[in-house]
């Protein structure tokens, strides 16, 4: 399909970035990987006067270590994501995640800021980044801020990131050691997930000593299951304990109806698959 | 993958050849549709109701004619696209009441998608900006949805001028047709019998969309003596001539070309409103025009498939042997009459009796109109419908009477050495041998290991159940002999044409009538014309899909290519080698009589004297020195009239894993053994057989086209429409034994369809044989995790009674009404 006409720019500096947003105004929007925005153009379902493509700035790629911190680049693809040593060793969660998103075309374009900016409430790297207590740099007129990920996601695509803001970089404490498991379900391999569970957890000496999880899709935004998290805290490892504490996966979540899944059935869904989350990250 | 035994290695049929095409193909050096860039060529984009039924009151396109780029907007009346009547090539009955199906809309929109005005402009962007301006007063009218609520008295009509919903009812009884008893007499006596049994089942045929890869896409240039046009289609030669018809155009003064066509599976077998406005736009500016529609269009608008209510009946004793079947239809023709919708249902007629001896047989059959996308062809057109109907069925008889499911197929089906055989619906199966490929089917399978393994999961209580399932298989295919098609009153013959054309280089020119769109027919059909003339694979070239090298054909659709197109092709051969013997035996200085051919030769008996097809065809070429009272042409032209269908069958097995807690279904195991009778690429025919299965299985798990109450299609975007891809899917364990036909010389069947037809009942059948255990008795398709999921949950919740839950079709599991039958279900 062929989108409405729109003027493009494509700034090299994070800079002249904001200043392309500040001059587009309301109508302006963020190009990054495309896989979602470009969609929404050749479906008309949007109409912007302005494309902002992130593409050609390279101080948004990549991904380093500060201190105790991973620091990823908005602009980062889901494909490098998933090949990143340093991701791999000290925020697994991260890297599981992205290894289901869609397909390999798409991880090859999509971008990790892309997709926690666009907020898709079944999209498979929010519940990671809540989780994991991400932090968001988001760089606007007047300079950089940092949003953490319990105030970052708002509602239905919708994010802390203002109208003329650009989403620069993501940043995870480490994990190191930690156990991650993505439990995806979804009807087709290239599907949004119908309901997600991201769970990852530490284990010493057969003792769950801290646990992280966040579930895709129960409701408008990512849903950190605190009540599982505190269930598992402190107790010994096993089959049994790990259902007895996903049975409140379900609690403070407010799934939608669809054809693929009625509410009641997402509230199922996520506490076997929380189940079966917390047991894979910690086996 | 085992095939025919082929020990002559020079030999060409049979062999595993690459297909020769796909290097254009798949690396995107072909010239597509849209590819054609014509001087001066427009575009167009057309404006479709967002609602499924309304009269349409004013269409302003003053904003729209303002676009830059815009060269004009047309409403239907602009055009004279409301007064064009599409044609339904299919009148299955004589008192079908068949509505006016325009090119574009002029009062009254009858279904969601439905075209009413059109932009043309010097680019596509600039035609789709301004389609969006194109501001059109409708009106909303009630939709019609449901079949069952359209046929009742009151009913909101979806064409009022009908008077009815009804299309049209199609009967077929054996006990008047004299092939067989009367299946209600046969049914009543059973209900009194103590030794027999009834049993009713409702299934639904969900709706499909076929989801060719390439898009639809039509040009038409009329700047010419002909008026050309391009168009993805499957049956380029149906196009032109029912162009003519329909618009009254000159048949020589039309010219359609279907160049490399990405896929059909049926979805192009169509004379689409897009052509006919294409055609109307290029005649009226008399200048180039484009349409190419998106994605999103061609979910809404290009036909659907499917969509039936199946009511069976069976009457049957209690140890496994079928008395009577009776079979009642609801086939939903959406809102207007395709090409050849209303005959897809019919061909149902004379297979849902499969590969069994059923002494009594009804098939009542009425087609239904509603405000929704017309339907059509689609992979197996009415096949897939009636062995899903018959093989489902078998299942719950097995089941009801406690009976092994094969060993209740193995009771009624026909036995090998009863070939040929009659059947009850009338057709005479040439050639079959289901014990060979079930046999082999079974020990690929590992059939008792797999029941076994069931059982012990069973027992555990595990969380992944097994479940197996059975199809066995067959299909009228190789459509189709003209005579039979003329007592169905189909509107064309069922013949297919082939000519070669005998280069001076020895090289061969082969135009056939039959139109591929990804099946690999210049690979196969090449090997045919290198075995039959003897020269090598390289030196043929297959021309095809364009009406002015090929003007005769009637294109490819039902498994024909082969079955009917490659005979025509053997059939020229023959006629080549006829006419070179002449010519060789002078060239020799020896009697005709002397003359044998072998391998590309032509040598005097008992001689060493010889002379090569090329050095014939050479000779005719330089006309030096030939015989009197002969040409000098050894070209050669064939028309195949078949004799009969082509009856390819199978035994396919299926085992899934049902993870109960979640209700997702994982493939685990698919065997299939099919007989497609003399394979000429096995490579070929496993991909066929590959992609059906994909498709077949798609329609049991994945993929549905629902609409919601106000008639708005749910499955708009690939997004909603959940195709599978590789990773869904396991490897396919294929093989194929070997009856060869006995009504064409190659001894082949048709196998296009084979994998479609056959997979969708082995997956729903196998998901059904996992969850059967908790009291579940159906479950609509496609098996989603959320129905099985909750089929289970019911079925559990309310005592092993899942009948009573509402989560399947309609009707679901109306159960036995055998008197003295345990509850059905928990066998």
């Amino acid at each position: 399909m062929i989108p409405a006409s729109f003027d493009y720019v494509r700034p090299t500096s994070v800079a002249e970035a904001v200043q392309a947003l500040a001059d587009g105004g309301d109508d302006a929007k963020i190009l990054a990987g495309g896989q979602s925005f470009i969609p929404v153009l050749r479906l008309r379902m949007g109409d912007p006067s302005l494309v902002v493509d992130l593409g050609g700035i390279a101080e948004l790629r990549g991904v380093r270590e500060e201190g105790d911190k991973i620091v990823v680049g908005a602009m980062t693809t889901h494909h490098d994501v998933t090949r990143d040593e340093l991701l791999n060793q000290h925020v697994k969660l991260i890297s599981e995640a992205t290894k289901t998103v869609a397909d390999f075309q798409v991880r090859h374009r999509g971008t990790l800021g892309g997709a926690l900016a666009h907020a898709d409430p079944a999209g498979d790297l929010a519940a990671p980044a809540l989780a994991l207590d991400a932090e968001f740099v988001i760089a606007g007129a007047n300079g950089e801020r940092t949003v953490a990920a319990a105030d970052f996601f708002e509602d239905y695509f919708t994010t802390a990131i203002g109208p003329q803001e650009i989403l620069t970089a993501i940043r995870f404490p480490k994990y190191t050691g930690w156990g991650a498991r993505y439990e995806k379900f979804n009807r087709v391999a290239q599907a949004w997930s119908i309901v997600a569970v991201a769970a990852t957890v530490k284990v010493e000496g057969g003792t769950i000593t801290d646990a992280r999880i966040g579930l895709t899709n129960m409701a408008g935004t990512p849903v950190r299951a605190r009540g599982v998290e505190s269930a598992l805290v402190g107790q010994t490892m096993s089959e049994e304990t790990v259902r007895a504490a996903a049975q409140s996966a379900a609690e403070g979540t407010s799934p939608t109806s669809d054809a693929d899944a009625g509410s009641d059935y997402r509230e199922h869904l996520a506490k076997v698959l929380t189940g079966r989350a917390v047991l894979a990250a910690a086996g | 993958m085992t095939t025919v035994e082929n020990d002559a290695p020079a030999q060409e049929i049979g062999r595993d050849r690459r297909r020769k095409e796909d290097r254009r193909l798949i690396t995107g050096r072909t010239r597509w549709t849209d590819n054609q860039a014509l001087t001066g060529l427009l575009h167009i984009s057309i404006v479709r109701s967002p609602f499924a039924h309304a009269e349409i009151g004013s269409i302003d396109t003053g904003a729209a004619k303002q676009v830059p780029g815009v060269v004009a907007v047309y409403t239907a009346s602009d055009l004279g696209a409301d007064a064009v009547q599409l044609p339904c090539a299919w009148p299955i009955t004589k008192d079908m009441k068949s509505p006016q199906r325009p090119a574009l809309a002029g009062s009254r929109v009858n279904f969601a998608g439905e075209g009413v005005a059109v932009v043309v402009a010097r680019s596509a962007a600039a035609a789709k900006d301004a389609a969006e301006l194109v501001e059109v007063d409708y009106s909303e009218l009630e939709p019609v949805l449901d079949m069952e609520e359209a046929l009742k008295e009151g009913a909101t009509l979806v064409h009022p001028e009908l008077g009815t919903n009804e299309n049209a009812q199609w009967v077929f009884d054996s006990g008047e047709a004299g092939s067989g008893g009367s299946a209600a007499e046969a049914i009543a006596a059973a209900e009194k019998a103590d030794d027999q049994v009834v049993i009713t089942r409702r299934f639904r045929q969900q709706r499909l969309v076929p989801v060719f890869m390439e898009p639809r896409s039509t040009v038409v240039d009329p700047t010419g003596e002909q008026l050309v046009m391009w168009s993805s289609t499957q049956v380029p030669h149906i196009l032109k001539t029912m162009l003519a018809l329909t618009l009254g155009l000159p048949e020589h003064k039309i010219r359609v070309i279907a160049p490399d066509v990405g896929g059909g599976f049926g979805g192009k077998i169509a004379v689409a409103p897009e052509e006919v406005v294409t055609l109307l736009v290029a005649q009226k500016l008399g200048k180039p025009v484009k349409w190419t529609e998106t994605r999103s269009e061609s979910l809404l608008t290009a036909h659907h498939g499917r969509d039936q209510i199946q009511d069976l009946t069976v009457a049957v004793t209690k140890d496994g042997v079928i008395k009577a079947l009776d079979v009642k239809l609801l086939a939903d023709m959406g809102a207007y009459l395709g090409l050849v919708g209303p005959g897809v249902p019919i061909l149902g007629a004379f297979m849902f009796n499969a590969i069994y001896k059923i002494p009594a047989y009804r098939f009542d059959c009425t087609n239904v109109f509603t405000t929704k996308t017309l339907t059509d062809a689609y992979r197996g057109a009415g096949r897939p419908e009636a062995t899903f109907g018959i093989e489902r069925m078998m299942d719950e008889v097995a089941v009801e009477l406690g009976i092994e499911p094969m060993e209740l197929r193995k009771r009624n089906w026909i036995k090998h050495e009863e070939f040929p055989f009659t059947t009850v619906s009338t057709l005479t199966y040439d050639t079959g041998n289901y014990e060979a490929a079930t046999d082999q089917a079974m020990s690929m399978f590992d059939y008792d290991g797999l029941r076994r393994e069931q059982e012990e999961r069973r027992q555990r209580g595990d969380v992944k159940q097994l479940g197996i399932g059975i199809s066995t298989f067959t299909e009228m295919c190789g459509l189709a002999p003209s005579r039979v098609l003329g007592s169905l009153d189909y509107g064309a013959g069922g013949w297919e044409t082939a000519s070669i054309r005998m280069l001076p280089t020895g090289k061969a020119e082969v135009v056939v009538g039959v139109s591929p769109h990804g099946q690999g027919h210049e690979t196969a059909f090449s090997q045919i014309i290198a075995d039959k003339l003897g020269i090598p694979f390289d030196d043929v070239e297959i021309l095809h899909g364009d009406t002015q090298s090929s003007y005769r054909g009637l294109d490819t659709y039902g498994s024909r290519s082969l079955a009917v197109g490659g005979i025509a092709m053997v059939k020229a051969a023959e006629k080549v080698v006829e006419k070179a013997k002449p010519i060789a035996a002078h060239m020799l200085e020896a009697s005709e009589d002397d003359i044998e051919f072998t391998a590309g030769k032509f040598s005097v008996k008992g001689t060493d004297k010889g002379v090569g097809i090329a050095d014939v065809a050479l000779a005719v070429f330089a006309a030096h020195d030939y015989p009197e009272g002969i040409e000098p042409d050894i070209d050669a032209h064939a028309t195949f009239d078949p004799e009969n269908f082509s009856y390819p069958h199978g035994t396919h097995l299926c085992a899934v894993e049902v993870d109960t807690e979640t209700g997702f279904v994982q493939l685990h195991k698919y065997v299939c053994v099919d007989d497609v009778g003399t394979v000429i690429n096995p490579l070929i025919v496993e991909g066929q057989i590959h992609g059906g299965l994909a498709q077949g299985i798609a329609q049991a798990l994945f993929e549905e086209a629902p609409y919601d109450e106000s008639g708005t299609l749910l499955s708009g975007t690939l997004v909603d429409y959940t195709l599978p891809s590789a990773a869904d899917l396991i490897n396919f364990d294929t093989a194929n034994t070997s009856t060869p036909s006995t009504t064409n010389p190659l001894g082949v069947k048709g196998v296009g369809e084979a994998g479609t037809i056959a997979s969708t009942p082995a997956v729903v059948n196998a998901v059904l044989d996992a969850v059967r255990q908790y009291g579940v008795k159906d479950i609509d398709m496609p098996t989603t995790p959320f129905r099985v999921w909750t089929a289970i949950n019911s079925a559990k919740g309310t005592a092993g009674r899942g009948d009573e839950a509402d989560v399947a079709s309609p009707g679901a599991g109306l159960g036995s009404t055998a008197k003295d039958m345990p509850e059905g279900g928990n066998l």
